[in-house]
């Protein structure tokens, strides 16, 4: 106890020295937190914006499709099970015909996606009712994201031709009418993609009442009966792409990590080596005094200690006002952040947890102890006649 | 008034190793002090005066020989009972006043008690009248920084004398200080010594402080070459 007392005296005596360390350390902590924060609220958010946009509460997958095979899709479609069928009676799920399509904008051509989906579901977060649109009956309303209408330089309003090759193989062409350009977070169902009527396509595609993928609703707990020829594909399946992209952008994170804990760490360390260095006679006195030198070592240590404790309080009390401030009106992203692999909101929200706060505390604590103490025990070979006289043994 | 012994050295050799050669300090020096001495140990830089102090108050351990203080013999206690007996019965004063910087005036007095576990009234008590001794109560909230030499050396002597310690020991005291502090700084200590039949011991070439003393233990060469009684 008298150790601590004494330590805590000698880090608040000593001045600007010790806050400028504390204030490091704190700086880092909060960085940390926040760099760790804003990977987490990145992949969460990023994965609400996937669920609700795209997969739902999990797909059924034609077994023949595979969205990384574009040959496969011309073959990936058949009828809806009737388990299913009853599901999308109920609102409980939506079905999505996929058709590999031709397209010429500006003059080139180009290959896309046509995608049926109906327009009166609720189960992704698109503006699918636009689709109902009928002003126009020689033409087809189509959906696009922003970025698909930016690389072919389609408008809302504008018409194109898309080629595709129905179920019997024979080239057929359809003229669409782009009735919204809309900004979506997800890029599967942004680029190169064109949103149709589920049954515009299955008319034209020759293809009644079939599907490619049926997308279930986030919270429906629907539990495949082993609807034959099609395959359950789950959250975990689902967002593995994604999962791993964060996992490597969260290595990227934790160099940033280890960069700021280590530039915290060289302060203390330096501070300690330099009290080393600069107050042997003290350290000298206070063996004259009385005490041992295992009580120095320890007094040198808690000193460096304290800083990460002060440093922790600090951290806390500026920066989780600060963090929350941010968790609650989010960062701007600039626009190159949404083209680095990873689509992320205009606005990132950063997730922090109680979890976050007390992994980074204790990490910044053991490490600051260890820096702390490993310049101390230099002391268990300083004799108190050397000290003294200013000397290190 | 000199009462019974509490230091007692006997044949005792300290050689510092440097490089491949080593160098005597000590050799061969025996000698007793008795409780309420007012004692110097005298004789040129090298004379071994500091390295003896060193070892009567357990900072070192002798190569040969014996050192019994207040009947412990310090080369066989173990750093911990060495730093007991340093808090409980010494007092050191050094040339370099050795205040620790970032305390202030009250602070430093206060240390030694705080290793003693001394409650806080107890503390203040003492300290303020250690201070009194001294006559520095007013300048208690000074930073060490703030004080002149002189009352850097007051405040050492009340560090060294706010446990009430058996035994002083002073090296160099008045080494950096004027004429002036010196004196001041003598008679001080001469005061408790009287009052307090705190025992003193000085390692010391300075001839200020050689007037004041009651016994002058001259060293030469690491051997002690006179014992004189003053006074």
């Amino acid at each position: 106890m008298l150790i601590i007392k004494l330590a805590f005296r000698n880090i608040t005596h000593a001045g600007l020295r010790s806050w400028l360390n504390v204030f490091v350390l704190s700086f880092a902590f909060v960085m940390i937190v926040m760099t760790e924060g804003l990977y987490d609220g990145m992949l969460q958010q990023v994965k609400d914006a996937v669920v609700d946009s795209e997969i739902g509460g999990g797909q059924f997958w034609q077994k023949d499709y595979d969205p990384f095979d574009p040959f496969s899709i011309e073959n990936s479609h058949s009828k809806i099970p009737e388990n299913l069928l009853l599901e999308i009676k109920k609102g409980n799920a939506s079905a999505v015909l996929i058709v590999t399509a031709a397209i010429f904008p500006r003059g080139h051509v180009q290959s896309a996606v046509l995608k049926g989906i109906d327009p009166s579901q609720k189960i992704v977060k698109m503006p699918t009712y636009l689709l109902n649109d009928g002003s126009d009956t020689a033409s087809i309303p189509g959906i696009i994201g922003s970025r698909m209408a930016k690389s072919t330089g389609l408008h809302s309003g504008d018409y194109l031709s898309a080629r595709f090759k129905n179920i019997n193989g024979t080239f057929d062409a359809v003229d669409i009418r782009i009735v919204e350009v809309m900004n979506t977070d997800v890029q599967s169902i942004d680029r190169d993609q064109i949103w149709i009527p589920l049954k515009s396509l299955q008319k034209i595609y020759r293809a009644p009442g079939e599907a490619t993928v049926i997308t279930l609703k986030k919270d429906v707990r629907y539990y495949p009966s082993g609807e034959p020829g099609w395959t359950f594909k789950n959250h975990d399946y689902l967002l593995k792409d994604l999962n791993d992209t964060v996992r490597q952008k969260k290595v990227t994170a934790s160099f940033m990590f280890i960069l700021l804990l280590g530039m915290a760490l060289l302060a203390v360390f330096d501070t300690q080596v330099l009290a080393i260095f600069r107050r042997r006679k003290e350290m000298g006195t206070l063996m004259a005094l009385g005490m041992t030198r295992k009580k120095v070592v320890l007094l040198f240590t808690f000193e460096g200690c304290l800083l990460g404790i002060l440093a922790l309080i600090a951290g806390a009390i500026y920066g989780i006002p600060l963090l929350a401030y941010f968790a609650g009106t989010g960062l701007n992203v600039p626009q190159v952040a949404t083209q680095a692999g990873i689509s992320i909101g205009a606005v990132l929200y950063p997730k922090y947890s109680i979890q976050l706060y007390i992994i980074t505390s204790l990490i910044l604590f053991i490490s600051v102890v260890v820096v702390s103490f490993l310049p101390a025990r230099r002391i268990t070979r300083l004799k108190p006649t050397d000290a003294l006289r200013g000397k290190m043994a | 008034m000199k009462g019974s012994e509490i230091i007692k050295v006997h044949g005792l050799i300290k050689d510092y190793s440097m490089g491949k050669q080593s160098f005597r300090a000590l050799n061969d020096v025996n000698m007793s002090v008795c409780s309420g001495e007012f004692t110097g140990l005298v004789g040129p830089s090298g004379s071994g005066k500091t390295t003896l102090l060193n070892i009567i108050g357990a900072l070192d351990n002798p190569t040969e020989g014996d050192a019994v203080v207040l009947g412990k013999d310090v080369n066989s206690l173990s750093q911990a009972e060495g730093a007991l007996l340093r808090n409980e019965s010494l007092g050191f004063i050094f040339q370099t006043y050795n205040l620790l910087p970032v305390y202030t005036v009250y602070e430093n007095v206060e240390f030694p008690l705080l290793l003693l576990k001394k409650s806080k009234q107890e503390r203040n008590e003492a300290v303020m009248k250690a201070l009194e001794w001294v006559g520095l109560t007013a300048k208690a909230k000074s930073k060490p920084n703030q004080l002149s030499g002189g009352e850097s050396q007051r405040v050492a002597v009340a560090r060294a004398m706010v446990k009430l310690p058996k035994i002083v020991l002073a090296d160099e005291p008045t080494a950096n200080l004027d004429a002036a502090n010196s004196h001041n700084i003598l008679k001080m200590m001469l005061k408790l010594n009287e009052e307090l039949n705190t025992t003193f011991i000085f390692a010391t070439h300075d001839e200020k402080v050689i007037a004041y003393l009651k016994r002058k233990v001259v060293l030469s060469d690491g051997k002690i070459i006179d014992d004189i009684t003053l006074n």
